[in-house]
């Protein structure tokens, strides 16, 4: 039987669940690798030489060229390992929070100002809070 | 005998470190934060815990996937800030009990609650912000500190329940400890937010509320809570408020709130804090 999962519709969202562990391993443990300096250090020199080393899919190595972290996500990445790429980059939390949503970072800053995302937020939605 | 006298539960935003470790504290984004724990810092003065229970989440800084603990106690003597990726935090040492922790390791087991012993591990910001939050930036930290790491990363992360039972647990191991100890136990992460996805960035403000007059007055309540309520409506990383319930399974059924602080934001979080005392008077 087929695990149940409530959450599966939950908008824009990914719960790093037993299959996405799964699925997301050797990219993770890539990411894990990228807390060491000498490995960030090869990773910046060559970053397709450097993924080539690791047993990633094709499309979750091209996720991490094109910096795509809401790709990373859906192919098995979780945030807390794929934070590691965007600390080698240099950019903070907020930062990649604002790339996931569409939003220019002072948008989306502006929008935790306010109070942050409402919980009643929709997909489709392009508003971030009423009022 | 050993004595748990009160709990802390407070978010634990790598953000707040950063502020903190580069002298932000007085900048008109960071101040409110700050003032928010003043009487804390305070309070943790005149306290003066020999130890203090930590309850927290390593974020893939000690345990990667290739090993995930559903609990986590650490029993090593001492444990090193972590390098996350920026180099470590400018904190000191973290030093543990271990006969403390190795008593209530094996306690708890006992009472079948199952953990993993972690002989040697280094400590990320999930343990090391609430203890800046609380202590200021001493060269020494003022207490021993046993980590107790609970995974809220790959889901699903024990239940509510489990949690607020295995915080009864470690009670029980607490008060059969022979030493005299005046012991803490802190609950961090939370409140509401979400780290990943289009819908990042999400705060639900009433929740938490809830959640904050829940834990001190019907945390039976709060316990039952499922998984899907809080990935629905405290965001998908806001489900590490079920490691407060640990904290409040600790302490006794009525407890004195001391102090409440709330607000959002920091970076992409709503920043949670209340210290709970117990009402018993202290051992003799």
């Amino acid at each position: 039987m087929a695990l149940e999962k409530p959450y599966a519709d939950i908008p824009g969202t990914t719960i790093f669940d037993a299959d996405q562990v799964r699925n997301g391993y050797h990219l993770n443990m890539f990411c894990m690798s990228l807390m060491k300096q000498p490995n960030r250090e090869r990773f910046k020199a060559d970053e397709r030489v450097y993924l080539d080393g690791w047993p990633l899919s094709e499309p979750q190595k091209r996720a991490v060229l094109a910096r795509d972290y809401n790709g990373m996500i859906g192919l098995g990445g979780n945030i807390y390992f794929i934070a590691k790429i965007f600390a080698t980059d240099g950019k903070s939390f907020q930062y990649a929070a604002a790339l996931m949503t569409g939003m220019s970072q002072e948008d989306y800053a502006q929008m935790m100002l306010n109070g942050g995302r409402s919980p009643g937020w929709q997909a489709n939605s392009r508003v971030p809070r009423d009022g | 005998m050993a004595n748990i006298t009160a709990g802390v539960a407070t978010s634990h935003i790598p953000a707040i470190g950063a502020a903190l470790d580069l002298g932000k504290t007085q900048e008109a984004y960071w101040a409110p934060v700050f003032r928010g724990y003043e009487f804390s810092r305070r309070w943790m003065r005149d306290a003066e815990p020999d130890v203090v229970i930590l309850v927290y989440n390593d974020h893939a800084t000690a345990f990667s996937l290739d090993i995930i603990p559903t609990f986590a106690i650490g029993c090593a003597a001492s444990f090193t800030p972590a390098d996350e990726g920026w180099g470590p935090r400018p904190v000191p040492v973290v030093e543990g009990h271990p006969e403390l922790a190795s008593h209530i390791a094996q306690s708890v087991i006992q009472q079948d609650f199952d953990l993993t012993i972690v002989n040697k591990m280094d400590v990320d910001h999930g343990l090391t912000v609430p203890l800046s939050l609380l202590c200021g930036q001493p060269a020494a930290w003022p207490c021993k500190v046993i980590p107790f790491a609970v995974n809220v990363v790959a889901y699903p992360p024990p239940s509510g329940n489990r949690c607020y039972q295995f915080g009864k647990a470690i009670r029980r191991a607490v008060d059969s400890f022979d030493e005299d100890l005046n012991v803490h136990i802190w609950g961090t992460g939370g409140m509401s937010h979400q780290l990943q996805g289009p819908r990042a960035g999400l705060i639900n403000k009433e929740f938490d509320l809830r959640f904050l007059d829940g834990l001190k007055n019907d945390p039976e309540s709060i316990a039952r809570v499922p998984h899907i309520d809080y990935l629905r409506h405290a965001g998908s990383e806001g489900i590490e408020l079920v490691m407060w319930l640990v904290m409040r399974g600790a302490l006794d059924a009525q407890v004195r709130e001391v102090h409440r602080f709330y607000h959002v934001p920091a970076s992409n979080t709503a920043v949670g804090h209340v210290i709970l005392e117990n009402l018993r008077s202290p051992s003799p």
